[in-house]
C-alpha cells in the first residue's frame, strides 16, 4: 500500500541550533536535513545562521560556507556551480532544485533545506540516485541503428535536429523524477519524467532506427502510463524543461501506431 | 513480514518482467470514453431533470422513447467502462501488494459490471413498460 505518512525512523527530530556570529551584521537562517548513517537515530533539521556579507548569493554558496566555516560534517553533492552538473539538486523551501542556481534572496528566511524527496538518503543531503540511473541506462541513451555505418556522420536535417530542443539539455538531475506523486508510489516499476524525456530524446532523433524497439519497451501500464499529467516534473525543472510534453508526445506516437 | 534475502543489480530491478506490452489501449479507451461522455451526461442531465417529480407512468412514456432509451443506456456504458478503467488506474497506483491488488481489481470488475447490469436493466424495464 502506499504509503502517506513518513516510516517511523524516517520522522524528523529537532537537531542542533549552530549560534550566529555576533560581528555579522547581515544573517540568514538556513534549517538543513541531517542524518548521519554512522550515528543512526532520526534525521534531524540543524539550523544554521550564513554570515551574508562573507558568502556568494547562492544556496549551495551558503552550504559551502557552513562547510568551511561553522559545521564541517555537513555532506552533499555539488561540482560545477553553475547548473551545468546537475549534482547540487535538493529539496529547498519545498521545491526541488538546484542549489548553485538558486539566490537565497528568492526564498523567504528561514532556508529549509532537506534532501530530494522519497529517496533513501545516503548521508545528510545525499539522495541514493541508483534506481534513478538505472532506469536512464535502461532506456539505452544512445544511438541505435542497423544501416550500414556511414564513412562520415549520420547526417540530420536542421529540422530534425531542432526537434532534440528542450530534450538534449537535460542534465539528470532527478529534480522533476522525485516531485511526482506518481514516481513516489511506483518508482520501481515507473520509470519516471526524466527517463521518459530521454526514452523520446531517441524516439524523436532523425538518426536513430530503433523506434518502434524503444516503444515497445514502454508500451506497459507501469512504465509509462503511471503518468498522469500532474505536470510537478514541468515545474520543477531547474533547466525550464517540459518533461511532461516529452511524455505527452511518447503517448502520442504509442497511439499513432495503433491507429 | 520476512522478505527473502537477494542480490540483484539495479538493472535488473529496473527491467523487472519487461514490459507488459500492453497499456496505450485503456489509455485510448480512457480518452474515447471521456470525449463520449461529454454530450452524454449532458443529455442524461436533461433527462433526469424532464423526469424530476413525474409518476410513474409519465416516466415510463419518457423512457419508451427510442432516442431516450438509447441515450440512456450509452450514458451508462460509456460511464460504467469510464469509470472501470479509471478505477484500475487507482488502484494500480495505490494498492502494490498482490494480495490486495488482484482482490481490488476483480472487485473493481465485478462492481463494475453490476452497476451496468442494474442501471441498463432499470432503463429497460421501464422503457419497455413490464
Amino acid at each position: 500500500m502506499v504509503e502517506f505518512a513518513l516510516p517511523r525512523n524516517s520522522k524528523i527530530v529537532p537537531g542542533k541550533t549552530w549560534p550566529g556570529s555576533s560581528k555579522a551584521n547581515v544573517e540568514t537562517e538556513f534549517r538543513v536535513y541531517r542524518w548521519n548513517p554512522d550515528e543512526g537515530g532520526n534525521p534531524r533539521i540543524d539550523t544554521y545562521y550564513v554570515d551574508r556579507e562573507d558568502c556568494g548569493p547562492m544556496v549551495l554558496d551558503a552550504l559551502i560556507w557552513i562547510k568551511n566555516k561553522v559545521d564541517p560534517t555537513l555532506t552533499f553533492r555539488r561540482s560545477c556551480r553553475e547548473g551545468v552538473c546537475g549534482s547540487c539538486a535538493m529539496n529547498i523551501d519545498g521545491v526541488n532544485t538546484l542549489a548553485c542556481t538558486k539566490a537565497i534572496d528568492d526564498v523567504k528566511a528561514p532556508v529549509r533545506v532537506y534532501p530530494l524527496p522519497h529517496q533513501p538518503v545516503i548521508k545528510d543531503l545525499v539522495p541514493d540516485l541508483t534506481n534513478f540511473y538505472a532506469q536512464y541506462a535502461s532506456i539505452e541513451p544512445w544511438l541505435h541503428t542497423v544501416s550500414p555505418t556511414p564513412e562520415k556522420e549520420w547526417k540530420q536535417s536542421h529540422e530534425d535536429r531542432a526537434k532534440l530542443d528542450g530534450l538534449y539539455e537535460c542534465i539528470l538531475c532527478a529534480c522533476c523524477s522525485t516531485s511526482c506523486p506518481s514516481y513516489w508510489w511506483n518508482s520501481d516499476r515507473y520509470l519516471g519524467p526524466a527517463a521518459l524525456l530521454h526514452a523520446n530524446r531517441w524516439v524523436q532523433d532523425s538518426r536513430d532506427e530503433a523506434t518502434g524497439e524503444r516503444l515497445d519497451k514502454l508500451e506497459d501500464a507501469f512504465r509509462l502510463y503511471r503518468c498522469h499529467t500532474i505536470l510537478n516534473c514541468s515545474k520543477a525543472c531547474p533547466k525550464g524543461l517540459n518533461p511532461a510534453k516529452e511524455i505527452a508526445a511518447l503517448k502520442k506516437a504509442m497511439v499513432e501506431r495503433q491507429l | 513480514m520476512n522478505t527473502p534475502h537477494r542480490i540483484v543489480t539495479p538493472m535488473r530491478r529496473v527491467r523487472g518482467l519487461g514490459a507488459a506490452r500492453s497499456g496505450t489501449r485503456d489509455f485510448w479507451h480512457q480518452r474515447v470514453t471521456a470525449v463520449a461522455g461529454i454530450p452524454l451526461t449532458i443529455a442524461f442531465m436533461i433527462i433526469v431533470i424532464a423526469l424530476m417529480g413525474r409518476g410513474h407512468a409519465a416516466v415510463a412514456q419518457i423512457l419508451g422513447s427510442p432516442l431516450v432509451a438509447v441515450v440512456m443506456l450509452l450514458f451508462i456504458v460509456n460511464t460504467a467502462y469510464h469509470m472501470w478503467i479509471g478505477m484500475q488506474e487507482i488502484i494500480l497506483d495505490y494498492v502494490h501488494d498482490d494480495r490486495l491488488k488482484l482482490p481490488s481489481l476483480m472487485a473493481n470488475t465485478f462492481f463494475v459490471f453490476a452497476v451496468a447490469f442494474a442501471s441498463a436493466f432499470a432503463v429497460l424495464k421501464l422503457s419497455f413498460g413490464v
